[in-house]
Parts: C-alpha cells; structure tokens; sequence
C-alpha cells in the first residue's frame, strides 16, 4: 500500500433547502480507486467539475468519504483520532494564496503550523529557516505578505507546509490565480521539493505544462479516474483528452497534427528539443519519398 | 486615497521602550490610567507629567507624533472644558449673556483638559511604541489569567490577530469594488449624507460575501495545517521577561505608590 490509497471513494455534496429537506445530491466523485506510491510527483488533470479537488480535500480529511475509505500512511481518514497526524503527514496548498497566510510576517507564518503542533521553540527556528531557504523566500522573511506578489505568496504557503515536515504536499490548483511567472515559480520549488526532499507530491492542476515533469499522470472525469499513465503515455492520446475537455501541450499538439497529416513523429512529443530531434529526420524522410 | 489609510500607528525606532515587553506596556498604561484619576492635585498632576514626559523622552518617538492623536478628540475636549467652565456652581468671574464663568470651573475645566490630553497621549505611546502583533501577544498572555473562568483568551487574541493580517486586504478589495462600481457609473461623492451612505450598499453586499467566502477558505487552511486552539500550541517568539521588564515593573510599582500617597495627602 503506498502512501495514499483511495478504495470505492464515493462522495456526494447534498444541498438543502430552507427546511433542511434534502434538495439536490450531486455525486462529485464515483467509486474511484488509487494508489499513490511514496516520493512520486504525481498530476492530477481534469476540467471544472471533474471531482479532482473533491477528492484533494479526502487526502487531508478535511472531507470525508460518503462511501468507501481512503487511507493516508495506512491510516485511515474518517477515524478522527488519527486526524492531527495525518494532517502533519498530509499538507495542503489551496488556490487563493491571500486566503491562506495567516501571520502578519512571512516567518510568523511559516512558523504557524510547527507552533500548532507543538515544536519547541528552538526547533520552530530551524524549521522555519530551512523551509524559506527550501523556497528560496529567505530575503523576505521579515516582510508584510501583503507586499509579495502571488506567486511569492504561494511559495510562502510552500514553506509553512514545509515547516511541518510531511510526507507528501497536496497542491489544490496552485497556480489558478498567477500569472505565467508565479506558475514557473511556483511550480519549479514544487519539483524541486520533490527531488531534493523526496517529498510526495500531488498536483491538482489544469494547466498542461504543469504536468510534463510528473512520473504519473491522472487525469479525471465527472469523479472518476479515466486516464493513468506517464505524461508521455497519456499525451500520446490527445483526441483521448480532447474527449476529456483537456488541452494538450502546444508542442504535443502540432505534432499530433503533423503526424496526421503524414509525417513519420512519434506519439506523446512533450518538449521542443524532443520535437526537433524527431522533426528533422522526419522531414529529410518525408523529402526522399 | 482609500489605501492612504494607516492603522495601528506604530513608529519603528529602536528605543527601551520599544523592546519592552508589551505586558508591561500594557501595564503602565494601565497605572497611568489609575495614577491620573486618583492624583487629582496639582502635585498628582506634576508627578504624571514627569512621568509621561520620561517616558516620551525614553521612546524617542517625535513630540509631533504624540499631538497627532489629539486631533481626533479636540472637539470632544473642547465640549467638555466648556461645561466645566460655565455649569460649575462658585464664585463668578465673568459672564457671557446668561452664562456664568466660575474661578471653581475654570479649575476644573483645567485639570479635566489636562486629564484628557494625557489620558491620549498615555495611550498612544504604548500604540506608537508596540507592534500590533506584539500587542496582541501581550494580550493573550498577560489575560491568561482569564481562561480560569471560561475566557477564550487565545481565540480572541487570535481573532485579532487575523483581523490586523486582513484589514489591507480588504481595504484592497474595497478599493476594486468601488472602481469596478465607478467604471459602471457609480457615483459615491455625489449628494447629502444620506444619499451617499445609501451609494455605500452596494459596496457593501459584495464586500461582505467576500470576506465571508474568505473566511471560510482560511478556516479550512488553518484546519490543514493542523491548528485546533490554543491548547498544546508552542511560540516561535514566546514572551519571556528580561532585565528591563523587572526594572520597568519597579518603576511602575514606585509610580503608583507615590500617586496613591500625594492622592490621600492632598
């Protein structure tokens, strides 16, 4: 079992109306299985609606499954006196980066989660030391949050999880509310986490690019995994994921169109290098016939 | 013009007074408050000026900075002194129509003035002097005393605290909405009083949702990251008195008995 497992995952949202009848339920996530091996860099992929938030709120118990289990380091998430150590096992970035600093100085709140979950003061230091450096957000340490840029601001959300020492981070669309810059930013110290830390990631995204660097590849749909592969598998499939209302790289995709329209390419061309070193063959091939 | 606004007017310089200890800052002031009601004598009154001027001296906060305060309550002094001058019952001194001036009252508006112009300046020494932060720190500590009957002293200091962390943010979220409104043709300078505060709703409504929409999203962010109130929680910078803090205590004890002593000689 790795370090998150999802078995028969069924949540439903029930909405009530003013005489708390219920109103409406919309399953947001069906019967999904996963498993998430330790030290992966895994991308989660789905449009609006797909259930792939849902279910990045499980791994952190901040919901609880409807139906079915999941289980974070073998323990599972609906039993709450294991709450707290799955949260220090689990740490969650959300999307607004403003919505989640709490301290009115970067380190005060980087140090917020080591002081929740009692670090003595002296190991408070440290931790908060190594986590900005972790992030690269030393310079700013003693500055107002209020004065970075969105980018900086989700990087400091990086280094207050950081500080808490986990396993594994769950980023919930990260980057939704940045711009191109932050998105690089943001995503760079994530895979550099991953790398150097060892720390097991899960990236809940939209955004393609984002996922190239993965070792795994999810990609959702109305609550339901419908893709599992390595980035190049699953965008060797792009008819597949426009199916799936998913865009696919730039470069994947004029591949794709080229190799339609005869040229000897390879499916699943995630970068320009990649594209170039089989572009050029293929031309001086497709000139002979 | 809407993000002009400053609050908690701290001066950072670095002076004795500024690296005490905000309990014990809260605490001269609250000395000072007490010496001030109970000195009511023109030595009590030497004895708090010779203090408040040690102490502005020690914060090496400017002169000008202290008066700023007054402004707010001028208008407030000014009623005040007013009514002691002329409603005061003794012997007359001159007269204004039916309004009779009387030496009792001129006394009286004199050291009421006096009490009021120190009672501002008092306190926004210890504001120009202390983070908010540190103040709110100083707080949930120096009232711990209070959890013993069922006071939730951490969660109002944090509630504080969070309060401070969003108060430019939503002056930034006020500011979008009002040009977003203006950029529509809404019109918030324009009309009496009345017309205007009603211009102010529709501000209002969407800045509300938003703060509660964000208020939700930290709770859950906070959640995440493990806090469940003030019990077990350690201190990156937890409050531990040093040196200074005993001495300044000394200084505050001395203050009091000496205002206590001039208050039953006089």
């Amino acid at each position: 079992m790795g370090i998150i497992k999802a078995a028969k995952l069924i949540f439903e949202y029930i909405s009530r109306d003013e005489q708390d009848n219920i109103d409406e339920v919309s399953r947001a996530i069906d019967n999904l299985d996963l498993d998430i091996k330790e030290g992966d860099f895994v991308a989660i992929l789905g449009h609006n609606g797909s259930g792939k938030s849902t279910f990045a709120k499980h791994i952190n118990a901040i919901l609880l499954p409807t139906e079915g289990t999941v289980w974070v380091s073998g323990m599972d998430t609906a039993d709450d006196s294991s709450l707290l150590n799955i949260r220090k096992t689990v740490g969650m970035v959300f999307q607004n980066p403003d919505n989640q600093i709490i301290g009115n100085i970067v380190e005060e709140d980087v140090a917020f989660g080591p002081e929740n979950i009692g670090v003595t003061t002296d190991d408070i230091w440290k931790r908060v030391d190594e986590s900005l450096k972790a992030v690269g957000m030393t310079a700013y340490r003693l500055k107002s949050p209020n004065k970075l840029s969105g980018g900086q601001k989700q990087r400091v959300a990086i280094a207050g999880i950081m500080a808490m020492k986990p396993k594994c981070i769950v980023l919930d669309e990260p980057t939704a509310m940045l711009d191109p810059n932050g998105r690089k930013e943001v995503i760079n110290t994530v895979r550099q986490l991953n790398e150097q830390e060892n720390i097991t990631v899960v990236l809940i995204t939209h955004y393609m690019e984002e996922v190239i660097k993965a070792d795994r590849v999810i990609v959702m749909d109305d609550g339901n995994i419908v893709m599992d592969g390595t980035p190049t598998e699953i965008f060797s499939h792009v008819d597949e994921l426009k199916r799936y209302r998913l865009d696919v790289p730039q470069v994947t995709e004029l591949a794709h169109e080229l190799k339609m329209a005869g040229l000897d390419l390879p499916e699943g061309i995630l970068d320009i290098d990649e594209f170039v070193k089989y572009l050029m063959p293929a031309i001086k091939q497709g000139i002979k016939q | 013009m809407i993000r002009d606004i400053t609050l908690g007017q701290y001066y950072p310089v670095d002076s004795v007074l500024h690296r005490l200890d905000p309990r014990v800052k809260l605490f001269g002031t609250m000395i000072f408050l007490i010496a001030l009601f109970i000195g009511d004598s023109v030595p009590g009154y030497i004895l708090s000026t010779a203090f408040l001027l040690g102490v502005i001296l020690l914060s090496k906060v400017p002169f000008k900075f202290m008066v700023r305060g007054l402004k707010t309550v001028v208008l407030l002094l000014l009623v005040s002194v007013g009514f002691n001058i002329f409603l005061t019952e003794g012997d007359v001194v001159f007269k204004i129509w039916i309004f009779k001036a009387t030496r009792q009252g001129i006394i009286l508006a004199l050291f009421m003035g006096l009490r009021l112009i120190y009672l501002m300046i008092g306190s926004s020494v210890m504001t120009l002097t202390t983070t908010p932060n540190a103040l709110t720190d100083g707080l949930e500590k120096g009232l711990g005393f209070l959890k013993v009957i069922k006071v939730p002293v951490h969660e109002i200091a944090m509630m504080m605290s969070i309060a401070l962390r969003f108060i430019p943010v939503l002056i930034e979220e006020t500011d979008k909405i009002m040009k977003a409104q203006m950029a529509r043709g809404a019109d918030f300078e324009k009309g009496n009083l009345i017309q205007k505060a009603k211009a102010m709703i529709p501000l209002l409504v969407p800045l509300f949702i938003s703060a509660f929409r964000r208020a939700t999203d930290l709770a859950m962010a906070m959640e995440a990251r493990c806090y469940h109130g003030g019990a077990g929680r350690t201190k990156m910078k937890p409050l531990i008195y040093k040196k200074a803090d005993y001495i300044a205590y000394c200084v505050l004890f001395i203050y009091l008995f000496a205002a206590i002593a001039l208050g039953i000689l006089f």
